[in-house]
């Protein structure tokens, strides 16, 4: 029971964190303080790729199927749900008046977000039961190519604008948004840490012993898909309500591999990994932005052959030191910020234990047991390879 | 000998084939391993033990011929569907999974036996916590009996060699089966190790009422611990018997030392 009244209190305390952050937003703030657009915005962001990055990593990271389809899953969720709000928004609106504005949008948004789910999962199955079939690189092609078959469908539906873009009432706020990406962290905590959680994670493992053990390894690798799928579907219901304008160009290929990124960078297998991704992926190129101050040089060659040298804002050049970063990062730390590891509170008490143990249990050169763990676990992926 | 068999075939091939091709890799293929007997198998290099042990878990499907273990026709079936008819087995070379630590492998191997659903889990209903418990009760009682309870937070493929192979016995015995089998149990133990595992095989089966079946290249090992061997040679059987019949058959010198 103590852990339902925890679960309760931690619950309490998330949303009301956020919905302080929400009033902030809005034009009138929260007791004077506020946060201009442009931040808010990002805030939104974040909290969309949060859902994004934690849910591809069930299937990519701990499921160890190399997914690169989710912006599909995610376009699928954005105009199935974007369909029902525009066609029976407005008489929804009315029938829950009695709400006020706030609860009738609420509760539409809410019944949008079970149906993208839903529409999302439904897709999700239908691709993930021939693709599963596949093997590394062969998967991701083919979950690429599902996911580009998905955008151009769409993209040729005229009901949901085609190619002229589809407008979305504005439904979400970053309140429900905020409170859909704690969901979807603690959703995919919860199923990492049972039964289907250690079945998965014994399929990326070693996919011949988990069969040996008794794991259907067909059956939980697409259980794990379409449960991926359902959240990109909710990301992208959020993103449509949030963003009040579809296109499909917003669910291209790049997007299913900026989500990617966020987990390769956080740490593939990693809670804490992914969401730090999400978060550094967002940023990142925006934080680049304040470089604008320092001036580069710059060679340019005139249209007469000419060499002309002269100077540009660094900033100008962010999205080239935004992929020289991510490149140095996978250079230094191939595994990840976090490989498999997660950052928790037992995290600070551990170092403490290691380095008193770290003589006895360490090697002659004094290596910590965690660094030969994981250059064993390195040196033993690659003999399988 | 204190063999419990009571006469009754757990596993029994009959005919089984395999080909890859132009390999005849298995070539029909009879025995019928009796309840309780620890049964062994062996055969020179390249013999195709290993693949009579995928044909049995699964892994392969026999091209001809039949496969029965306890009473139900296994061609064709998938290997974890053969688990649940409780045949357990480890790898000749040592499959743990590597992330997870000693106590998580023993504990991923009880998914057979797991009562919680995935709601259970994603909402942490009463049921979960009552099945997690139970789940790590049982694999700490594994682990204590062969001596590992020690290591249960260590990474499983951190510890010495005759551990992770022990641990992988652990691993197997955590689903459950009533047929366990060994591929090559003792590769790569010390003497000492290998001594400790005989005892340990015989343990095992009488504590747990299992059949076990074992590939193996160590003489001392086999000839210590089983009651009945059968030696394969390109893929067909050349003799069946008793381990002082084997070791005195001329066939099977032949087959071990060429002609």
């Amino acid at each position: 029971m103590s852990s339902l009244v925890k679960s309760l209190i931690f619950g309490i305390i998330v949303i009301a964190l956020l919905y302080i952050v929400n009033a902030m937003m809005s034009s009138t703030g929260f007791f004077g303080a506020g946060i201009d657009d442009y931040s808010a915005r990002l805030l939104v962001f974040i909290g969309i790729n949060i859902i994004l990055a934690t849910s591809l990593n069930l299937i990519n990271g701990f499921t160890g199927q190399f997914s690169i389809g989710h912006a599909g899953f995610m376009a699928v969720g954005a105009y199935s749900s974007a369909y029902f709000t525009v066609t029976y928004g407005r008489q929804l609106e009315s029938a829950f008046s009695s709400l006020g504005e706030l609860g009738a949008t609420s509760v539409i948004l809410l019944i949008a977000v079970v149906i993208g789910a839903i529409v999302a999962a439904v897709v999700g199955l239908i691709v993930g039961i021939p693709s599963l079939r596949l093997r590394g690189d062969y998967l991701a092609i083919v979950t690429l190519g599902f996911a580009e078959i998905i955008r151009i469908v769409i993209l040729n539906i005229d009901a949901v604008g085609g190619a002229t873009g589809y407008q979305v009432p504005g439904y979400a706020n970053f309140l429900w948004i905020g409170i859909f990406a704690v969901i979807t962290v603690v959703v995919v905590h919860n199923i990492v840490k049972s039964d289907v959680g250690r079945a998965l994670i014994s399929i990326r493992e070693d996919e011949l012993a988990a069969e040996a053990m008794g794991v259907n390894t067909t059956r939980y690798k697409v259980v794990s898909f379409v449960i991926s799928s359902a959240f990109a579907g909710i990301a992208g219901v959020l993103f449509a309500h949030y963003n009040k304008f579809l296109s499909t160009n917003d669910f291209q290929f790049i997007k299913s591999f900026e989500v990617i990124i966020m987990i390769v960078l956080g740490g593939m297998g990693s809670m804490t990994g992914a969401i730090i991704g999400a978060i550094v992926v967002t940023l990142l190129p925006e934080l680049l932005r304040q470089l604008s101050f320092i001036q580069v040089p710059f060679i340019q060659v005139g249209s007469s052959g000419e060499v002309l040298l002269s100077s540009i804002p660094l900033d100008s050049l962010r999205l080239v030191i935004f992929a020289l970063i991510l490149i140095l990062t996978m250079i230094l730390r191939p595994q990840g910020i976090f490989g498999t590891k997660e950052f928790g509170l037992n995290w600070l008490k551990r170092p403490r234990k290691e380095s008193a143990g770290a003589e006895t249990v360490g090697d002659s050169e004094g290596t910590p047991i965690a660094q030969q763990k994981e250059a064993k676990r390195l040196t033993s992926e690659e003999e399988d390879q | 000998m204190s063999v419990t068999t009571n006469g009754k075939s757990i596993l029994q091939t009959d005919k089984a084939t395999i080909r890859f091709g132009g390999l005849v890799a298995v070539n029909e293929l009879d025995c019928a391993v009796k309840q309780g007997e620890i049964y062994g198998l062996i055969g020179p290099n390249g013999a195709g033990k290993t693949t009579i042990f995928n044909l049995l878990t699964g892994v392969y499907e026999p091209t001809s011929g039949d496969i029965t273990i306890n009473g139900t026709r296994v061609n064709g079936l998938k290997p974890y569907q053969i688990s649940r008819l409780g045949v357990s087995r480890t790898f000749q070379n040592i499959r743990l999974f590597p992330s997870m630590s000693v106590l998580e492998n023993v504990v991923t191997a009880c998914h057979r036996h797991s009562k919680q659903t995935l709601l259970d889990g994603i909402f942490r209903l009463p049921r979960y916590f009552k099945d997690e418990a139970e789940h790590r009760k049982f694999a700490m009682e594994l682990l204590e009996i062969f001596d590992l309870a020690k290591y249960k937070d260590e990474g499983g493929t951190s510890l010495p060699y005759g551990n992770q192979r022990r641990l992988e016995i652990v691993r197997a015995l955590a689903t459950r089966p009533n047929l366990l089998l060994l591929d090559e149990p003792a590769a790569g133990m010390n003497p000492i190790e290998q001594e400790n595992l005989t005892g340990l095989i015989k343990e095992i089966r009488d504590r747990f009422k299992l059949t076990i079946v074992l590939v193996e290249h160590n003489m001392r090992v086999v000839m210590g611990v089983c009651d009945r061997i059968q030696v394969v040679d390109y893929g067909k059987s050349i003799a069946l018997g008793l381990p002082q019949d084997i070791k005195n058959d001329p066939k099977v010198i032949e087959a071990y030392l060429g002609d």
